[in-house]
């Protein structure tokens, strides 16, 4: 498969208002740093980054990344949704999952597979190359991070586990332990947690098993041990914490299309052009910022890498 | 000092707690990675509490007989249309950065915040009204604008429930506390209306 450079965001492209409100961001951001680490470069700082977990090994780099200033490790972690944590984005997931362990954890493919089987979580790591794939992250309630995630592609998992030529998607699910996610006592979603991307959209290249961040291991908010990426499409897609990768035939049921299907679809492909019936998706906040400071972009920004993949759809039906 | 020009002066002190809050986290750079959404959800929650705090002002002189009580319905009253205006402001700003055309697309397009816009007019129109001058041009007609509070609590829980993406626990509490205070003056109502036929 041909892969493409990502089409990162080209300064000649960036209109001269949205520099305009910017001007914040930039005052914040450089003040920020400045009070944080007495004078060194945000570059320098964001290069440092990570919250003293456990380092993994043998990262490789990926030129699937975007060459943009990673977010504040200390942003990513503490502002986000894992609603069997808490309910909301903010730092609920964070303080309620302090005492999650991530160990002992199986991963069970199942399904319409040649070779289904259940794996320690270690083991089922072993045979792949980490890379470190910097992506744009941008959640359907209109904010986005830059997040150096470490992971898996999807497409080896798949080759090595052999679909059988039936199998159309892949259903992949949390786990589902009351002991270990408080929120799965009540009835705020429907658990076990569910997603799934059509098989294509699996073997993308970007789509990613993520097992850390910023070179770490994934901390338990943002979906210790192990999470999907699918960087072109809303982060709600992004299943945490993965028990389950079941080859199926026909579409599965994902969780937030369950909730509200007129708010939430199957394929969730970020589009400026198609508002969440509450709020517009035309611009959004890269964080840390209080206002929209950038125009979103039709896939996030992965068109070249994507697009293909949706010809001939009506995007606005197929939300 | 009489006893409850003292309590009138904690309570306005009180009230500003919030606010200040907001201020120095801001300083502090402590209202999360997304500020703009955190001092919007602290501001509407304030705008609902004052509003439920006002409302309990008549019950707890009724059923304590602490008549003085009544004396700061007015500030509590107008702190709820502090909250509501930074609230709404931040909407202005946060949300849209002065854009009128997405403020009007979001006010007829989202039945959210054509709710939300519509308790805010309501707690503006009561703020405006409630000098002395008014109460006395207004006469016995004041009263039953300022029954509008009671629509304003409602249409202000409503505005949160819609909001919400899928965690009604919140919004449901305020519905509850709102009921029961609406309820005390059904049950009065209903009451008087009952006296007062036999």
């Amino acid at each position: 498969m041909l892969i493409l450079k990502p089409s990162d965001i080209r300064s000649s492209e960036i209109t001269p208002k949205s520099v305009y409100l910017r001007r914040r961001e930039f005052i914040q951001a450089s003040a920020a740093a400045l009070v944080a680490a007495g004078l060194p470069s945000l570059a320098a700082e964001a290069a440092a980054q990570g919250g003293g977990l456990a380092k993994l090994p043998n990262v490789r780099k990926s030129p699937l990344s975007t060459t943009e200033t990673p977010s504040l490790y200390e942003h990513v972690t503490s502002y986000n949704n894992f609603y069997e944590f808490a309910p909301g984005a903010g730092d609920g997931p964070k303080n309620n999952s302090k005492n999650f362990k991530p160990r002992p954890w199986k991963v069970k493919i199942d399904g319409l597979v040649s070779k289904p089987g259940d794996y320690d979580i270690d083991d089922f790591i072993k045979p792949y190359t980490l890379e470190e794939r910097v992506y744009r992250m941008r959640c359907v309630e209109a904010w986005s991070f830059v997040v150096p995630w470490v992971g898996i592609p999807m497409a080896d998992v798949i080759k090595r586990v052999e679909p059988m030529s039936k199998a159309r998607f892949v259903e992949m699910t949390t786990l589902l332990d009351i002991g270990r996610f408080p929120m799965q006592r009540t009835d705020v979603l429907q658990w076990p947690y569910l997603e799934g991307l059509r098989l294509d959209e699996a073997m993308n290249p970007l789509t990613l098993l993520a097992v850390g961040i910023y070179g770490e291991v994934l901390p338990a908010q943002n979906g210790a041990p192990i999470r999907l990426v699918t960087p072109w499409k809303y982060g709600f897609k992004g299943v945490k914490s993965i028990v389950r990768i079941r080859f199926v035939e026909s579409q599965p049921r994902n969780t937030w299309q369950m909730m509200a299907p007129s708010e939430y679809g199957f394929y969730a492909n970020v589009n400026p052009e198609v508002d969440h019936p509450r709020w517009s998706q035309a611009r959004e906040r890269r964080l840390p910022a209080f206002i929209a400071n950038r125009r979103t972009e039709m896939f996030n920004g992965y068109t070249e890498q994507v697009a293909h993949m949706y010809k001939g759809m009506d995007l606005r039906k197929n939300y | 000092m009489t006893p409850i020009t003292l309590v009138r002066i904690l309570c306005f002190a009180a009230a500003l707690v919030p606010a200040a809050a907001l201020v120095y986290g801001f300083f502090t750079n402590d209202l999360t990675a997304n500020p703009g959404d955190y001092i919007t959800d602290q501001t509407g929650t304030w705008t609902l509490a004052f509003i439920a705090i006002s409302l309990t002002v008549t019950p707890l002189r009724r059923l304590t007989g602490w008549n003085q009580v009544i004396k700061l319905r007015r500030m509590l009253g107008l702190f709820a249309f502090f909250y509501g205006t930074l609230h709404m402001l931040t909407w202005v700003v946060f949300a849209h950065f002065f854009e009128v055309s997405f403020m009007v697309e979001d006010v007829v397009k989202r039945p959210f915040i054509t709710v939300g816009m519509a308790t805010f007019l309501i707690l503006f129109a009561l703020a405006l009204t409630s000098n002395r001058l008014a109460i006395r041009r207004l006469g016995r007609r004041w009263q039953t604008l300022h029954r509008l509070v009671y629509v304003a609590a409602v249409s202000g829980v409503i505005h949160f429930w819609w909001l919400v993406k899928a965690d009604i626990t919140v919004p449901r509490r305020w519905a509850v506390a709102i009921g029961v205070l609406l309820a005390f003056r059904v049950w009065w109502t209903y009451r008087s209306r009952l006296s007062s036929r036999s």
